[in-house]
């Protein structure tokens, strides 16, 4: 692979990984969410993500060029070789987290995705305006429970407090700007994510003051999941029970 | 069986018009507005579709389905081909669409972003009940004056 294909498929995991993880973590709430309404809502959720998994690990797969499948990345790859931020891996815990969780990344994805949509590379163009309709929706609901919760009882309040101080150092991650981001931006590709940061942080200021809870004062952030240097434990856990299948009974077919 | 060579677009619009939405029966996939492109070259047909939701279940489905009607009318060289762009928006749903929707109870999508009434009985007093439902197309809302929940048409 030359260094520009490289990038181009380092880049496509970091998508695909990142909606893969995330995906399949909500769809762990499938059956055992806090009322029907939000089951529903999570699975449906889920299965946005898993879609536009499959719009990006295809792409990923053509572009290396290696025979593999998006199906072959997802369930034949060991975490060393996922790309998604750490905060998309860590458990669900609990409804709370769950949900800041999603608005942290869907207040990342809406202006992120609106940009790519005007990315010099066709395909991640189209991909982009297909999944940024999906993620708008996303956010609707996310920012609304994160509010709903927040501004709640104390009950409440104190889980999504918890769930925000649990969840913040992985922020950071998400604001990158290593050689890949930097060859896609050069390429019109893709900007540089850390651009993005202010947005990012004004429109996550006024839903959490709404929400009253409390930004923690701290910039410390963890790292490791896009560049796939460390992941943390809990992807491995993740991935036995995601990819038994196909590690039991390679090939299987639906 | 037709010989391929009388086969027209417009013919293979008609037979698209009988495959119903395998979720929502009551309108076609036409209506639905996934059909985008129908290209007959001389003994190929070409269907184009594009997707409504990017994880939609229904769409492996919906390829099954017109596989079986065409192959029916005597297709035999049939391509279906997946667009993602231009997106999917509710915009293509066709205006028979939107009232068999209404008709069989699910408020069809308006572009303020919620029910303009409730499909039974026609009251405008709605509450929104999840922003989700049945299938990823859809959310629930409720009416304020027959009690009665229904889905709503997501519009996007």
């Amino acid at each position: 692979m030359s260094e520009q294909t490289n990038h181009l498929f380092e880049f496509l995991l970091r998508q695909g990984d990142n909606a893969l993880v995330l995906g399949h973590r909500t769809s762990q709430w499938c059956g055992v969410g806090p009322a029907l309404e939000e089951d529903i809502a999570l699975a449906n959720t889920a299965l946005d993500l898993i879609g536009q998994t499959q719009l990006w690990l295809g792409y990923a797969a053509e572009v290396e060029g290696n025979n593999r499948s998006a199906n072959d990345l997802a369930f034949l790859r060991d975490a060393y070789d996922f790309r998604n931020i750490l905060m998309m891996e860590v458990p669900n815990e609990d409804f709370g987290r769950t949900l800041m969780r999603q608005f942290m990344f869907d207040t990342y994805q809406v202006p992120w995705l609106t940009e790519l949509q005007n990315s010099s590379n066709e395909r991640v163009a189209a991909i982009a305006a297909k999944s940024v309709k999906e993620a708008r929706y996303h956010l609707e609901r996310s920012r609304e429970t994160v509010i709903a919760l927040g501004d709640g009882t104390e009950e409440s309040n104190s889980r999504m407090q918890n769930a925000l101080d649990y969840l913040w150092p992985y922020c950071g991650e998400i604001f990158g700007a290593d050689e890949v981001d930097h060859a896609m931006s050069e390429q019109g590709v893709a900007p540089v994510p850390s651009t993005l940061k202010g947005t990012w942080r004004a429109c996550v200021e006024r839903a959490l003051s709404e929400a009253f809870l409390v930004i923690p004062n701290s910039e410390f952030a963890h790292s490791g999941g896009r560049t796939g240097f460390r992941h943390t434990e809990h992807l491995g856990h993740m991935l036995a029970t995601m990819q038994t299948l196909q590690r039991s009974y390679p090939g299987a077919e639906w | 069986m037709v010989s391929i060579q009388s086969i027209t677009t417009e013919q293979v619009w008609n037979w698209l018009e009988a495959v119903p939405d395998p979720e929502i029966p009551v309108i076609s996939i036409v209506d639905l507005g996934i059909i985008r492109a129908v290209d007959v070259d001389k003994d190929l047909i070409k269907v184009t579709i594009t997707p409504t939701y990017s994880g939609c279940p229904a769409m492996s489905v919906i390829a099954m389905d017109i596989e079986t009607e065409l192959f029916k009318q005597g297709v035999s060289n049939l391509e279906l081909e997946t667009k993602i762009a231009p997106a999917w928006t509710t915009d293509w749903l066709s205006e028979k669409g939107k009232d068999r929707l209404e008709e069989y109870g699910i408020a069809p999508p308006q572009k303020a972003g919620e029910p303009q009434r409730c499909p039974n009985c026609k009251s405008v007093k709605v509450e929104k009940v999840s922003q989700f439902g049945s299938t990823p197309c859809k959310a629930q809302w409720r009416c304020q004056d027959c009690l009665e929940p229904f889905d709503y048409f997501k519009c996007i």
